[in-house]
């Protein structure tokens, strides 16, 4: 369980970024129901929730999800079960149970990075952007590709609305477990992104055209899932997961091409 | 520092720690079938409605509590009688160590779902483990619960 010296309900995010630069163990509280399964010890906890961040909108081009939603909410958000044949929406449908994802916050998944999480695989297949509050939009593929964890805040994810079709699959050893891996793919204008998380790493992605698949699907397949590094952890071996990897990617495929 | 709650209806002061989690505050208060169970997450026992979703208050910290309303077992109880009478009549009542959490889910289910199916049930309620009867029981009779006025 963590401690909390202080805790800081921000009233703005200025005010919250102010603070987390300000020492080292200053952090930002999402849902805190990863969070409590550690042990930091926290100087000030900074919490955003009452900064109206929990939200999911559209504009003419670009899906919004702010940071403090739930992974709730984006479960049953009709906008996210229209959009991308629903893969946001299915992506968190398996998290553990109903309460949790009452909780867990998109923004605190996203900034953390976690290798474990579906939700960021299924927006790495998409064109999805995250804005920090000092950053500016970049990419969720340069932001995951960066090592460090920045001292930032993320105000906001954005997909883009560019009609591409999707599908996600995810593997666990039991319902309800944190997933052995994930994969998700979207298809657009002859390009098919294949989206791959809880290698147990960070999602990667890598992107193929539709005619070459169309020509040699398996070896396709192959070429892709070597170019991605597969490791072990309690959940599963490295090699078990690269064996996973192709049956995931190949249904993901499947299912596009039967839509 | 001291926090204003509202849980079932009644306000309540009560005085918490930093970071400190619902679930320890209202147990504070004297809702004891607020249960703590796993502490990870998983469970469910310590489920309660935060503006009538359930929400685990293991994991939800008592400050974000604050001007939401708070449901535990005591502020449900005409539904609760309701349940209890078709779960025994279904012979599957529990040790009771986990019905709080289960209850006020199946509660919150019945106003969001219409005629949930039997696999929308089992997913509404896959964040509540029972560790000693099993479901199957409980299965039948959630789904007579939920046609009962």
């Amino acid at each position: 369980m963590f401690t909390i010296k202080q805790h800081l309900m921000a009233q703005s995010i200025e005010e919250g970024y102010e603070t987390l630069v300000k020492n080292r163990n200053n952090v930002i509280l999402g849902g805190t129901g990863f969070l409590k399964l550690g042990n930091k010890n926290i100087n000030i906890g900074i919490d955003l929730s009452d900064l109206d961040l929990d939200y999911i909108r559209e504009d003419e081009n670009n899906i919004e999800i702010g940071p403090m939603t739930t992974f709730r909410s984006v479960e049953t958000n009709k906008l996210l079960r229209e959009n991308f044949d629903g893969i946001i929406a299915k992506s968190v449908e398996e998290i553990v149970g109903i309460q949790l994802r009452s909780v867990i916050t998109a923004g605190a998944t996203v900034a953390s990075k976690y290798g474990f999480s579906d939700f960021i695989t299924a927006l790495l297949s998409l064109n999805t952007q995250v804005e920090l509050y000092k950053g500016g939009i970049i990419s969720l593929d340069e932001y995951l590709a960066e090592e460090k964890i920045p001292r930032d805040i993320l105000v906001r994810i954005i997909i883009k609305k560019d009609g591409k079709r999707a599908a996600f699959k995810t593997m666990r050893n039991s319902k309800s477990d944190y997933a052995v891996l994930n994969c998700a793919v979207s298809d657009l204008d002859g390009e098919y992104r294949v989206a791959v998380g809880a290698r147990p790493g960070r999602a990667v992605v890598k992107t193929i055209s539709n005619e070459e698949v169309n020509n040699k699907i398996d070896e396709k397949i192959e070429a892709v899932v070597n170019e991605m590094k597969f490791g072990k952890n309690m959940r599963a071996s490295g090699e078990y997961r690269e064996m996973i990897a192709k049956v995931l990617i190949r249904r993901c495929l499947e299912e596009l091409e039967s839509k | 520092m001291e926090i204003k709650l509202k849980i079932n209806g009644i306000n309540k002061e009560v005085t918490i720690k930093e970071g400190e989690y619902l679930q320890s505050a209202l147990k504070k208060l004297g809702f004891l079938n607020v249960r703590k169970g796993c502490e990870t997450g998983s469970c469910g026992l310590c489920t309660v409605l935060l503006d009538g979703k359930p929400t685990l208050s293991c994991s939800t910290l008592a400050v974000r509590g604050i001007g939401k309303d708070i449901t535990t077992l005591e502020g449900e109880s005409v539904e609760v009688a309701k349940f209890a009478e078709v779960l025994t009549g279904e012979g599957a009542d529990q040790c009771g160590y986990c019905s709080p959490g289960f209850t006020l889910t199946v509660i919150a289910m019945k106003r969001e779902l219409e005629s949930p199916t039997i696999d929308e049930i089992k997913h509404y309620l896959t964040g509540n483990l029972c560790r000693c009867t099993g479901y199957m029981g409980q299965l039948r009779a959630v789904k007579k619960y939920m046609e009962v006025k």
